[in-house]
């Protein structure tokens, strides 16, 4: 029978907490940067203009479609060599999940943008607006109530894929963990532990997310029935 | 004695790939009119009337909005029209859809004021007082600060109606704007826009309401297989037609008014 003991992990709890605030610090990067950049490549894609929305199909989905690991490494290995850029990890990873999670936000926004019905572009235009005033005050702002659930998901997925910033020494909370389960050969209170972080901190933002949702649903339509 | 058209239509058609929609309409609308247009389904009406705010784009032939022909002619294609110059027409001609499109993430009052501040750029102010004035012609003031979904279907509709109102438009077109409501609340919006008609705005109505059509409008227009059939005072198209797909029409109506 196992003997649990956590002492080693509580004692050392100090770096755990500075690996959840690396986690942080790359998750929020990469959404304060994917979201504005997925909100201009789906508006790119959308575009009449052919010469705007065919990049940013072609960005959009290169970036879907090739593991987020090779960008990783492709960012902080090849980048360097090929252009005498030297990256610090976070940079590499800031870079890497910034464009990563935009080609997804991308489509989250498209996707809310096309649900939207014919009839709110119409009234729109009836009234003399224009394409992109219509697309701004009327088709995102219900577009974006909408989106919340697909938003959420994938930002939980891109908090658990920023796991993958370890492989190039950036200190998040895996990172932490495994330096941890090292020094102290106890790995299984170490990633219990860290698992519990994870669902902690994700579970609670899903939480905050759902109470915006509902008071959201209180001006029509929405979401949450 | 006859005054310049406000509207002309000359030639106009309409297809949607193979589907030859509209197939030659030409129309003057005086100032004043209100013309109802009545065909049955898929007979162009409703294709017709969004031509006339471009939200379908002509696929041949010309509009002529106050004096001004809209687009730029090609030689041997058909017109080209900038964006421009589509967003200052239909600021002039205001629309009701059958399915009223109200913005659900506006309150009553917003919906309203929505065109007078973003479009034509009025501040707060004097657009909430507008948009109450157009709210209390159609009767609904003490719904300014309700969403659309705490509405019924003609209440909805007469805010659409003021919305479209709002902006003081040169000409209103009105697409079947009773056809998607119960019953019991058609007559709240047609007497909305019988009493819209009655100060001598110049409408066209798409409708299935055809003694709204005789008692209300001035001229009555009948199409069938895109094209205008018969055209004239109601008394005269719809107690005395001549054309025969216009008596068929009116005879398949006529089974259901006891």
């Amino acid at each position: 029978m196992y003997e649990w003991d956590f002492t080693a992990v509580i004692e050392n709890s100090g770096l755990l907490w500075q690996g959840l605030l690396g986690t942080l610090a790359i998750t929020g990067t990469a959404l304060a940067f994917g979201l504005p950049l997925g909100l201009m490549l789906a508006l790119s894609r959308l575009s009449p203009r052919k010469w705007l929305a065919w990049p940013a199909g072609f960005i959009i989905e290169f970036f879907r479609t090739t593991p987020p690991l090779v960008q990783l490494f492709w960012f902080f290995f090849a980048l360097p060599i090929l252009m005498d850029i030297q990256m610090t990890p976070y940079l590499a990873a800031a870079i890497t999940f910034s464009i990563q999670s935009s080609a997804f936000f991308a489509e989250v926004f498209r996707a809310g943008i096309v649900s939207i019905e014919r009839g709110q572009w119409e009234a729109a235009r009836a009234i003399g607006m224009q394409r992109p005033q219509a697309m701004r005050r009327i088709i995102l702002p219900q577009a974006v109530k909408r989106m919340i659930p697909a938003f959420t998901e994938r930002s939980i997925e891109l908090m658990k894929t920023t796991t993958l910033v370890a492989t190039v020494s950036y200190a998040d909370l895996l990172y932490q963990a495994n330096e941890l389960a090292q020094k102290t050969f106890r790995p299984i209170e170490v990633f219990t532990v860290t698992a519990l972080i994870y669902f902690t901190v994700i579970f609670g933002l899903s939480l905050c997310v759902q109470a915006v949702e509902r008071r959201l649903a209180v001006s029509g339509d929405s979401t949450v029935r | 004695m006859s005054q310049e058209p406000i509207l002309t239509i000359r030639g106009l058609h309409k297809s949607f790939g193979d589907n030859h929609v509209l197939r030659g309409i030409d129309l003057d609308v005086q100032q004043g009119d209100c013309i109802a247009i009545l065909g049955a389904s898929g007979s162009g009406k409703s294709t017709f009337l969004r031509c006339l705010n471009f939200m379908e784009i002509p696929s041949d032939g010309a509009i002529t909005h106050a004096g001004k022909t809209i687009g730029t002619e090609r030689p041997g294609k058909p017109r080209v029209y900038s964006e421009d110059e589509l967003t200052k027409v239909r600021q002039k001609v205001g629309m009701v859809f059958q399915q009223f499109n109200l913005f659900p993430h506006k309150t009553v009052l917003g919906n309203i004021t929505e065109g007078l501040r973003i479009v034509q750029g009025k501040d707060k102010a004097s657009s909430d007082a507008r948009a109450r004035e157009e709210l209390a012609r159609v009767g609904l003031a003490e719904k300014a600060d309700e969403y659309p979904s705490r509405l019924s279907g003609g209440q909805k509709q007469r805010v659409a109606i003021a919305r479209a109102l709002a902006l003081a438009p040169e000409l209103m077109l009105f697409d079947e704007p009773t056809s998607a409501l119960d019953p019991e609340l058609v007559g709240e919006v047609l007497n909305v826009i019988r009493g819209i008609a009655d100060e001598g705005r110049t409408m066209l109505l798409v409708t299935h309401e055809i003694g709204f059509a005789y008692h209300v409008a001035n001229r009555v227009i009948f199409m069938a297989d895109g094209i205008i059939q018969e055209e004239g005072p109601p008394e005269q198209v719809l107690k005395n037609p001549q054309n025969p797909l216009t008596q068929a029409f009116l005879a398949r109506h006529k089974q259901f008014e006891f």
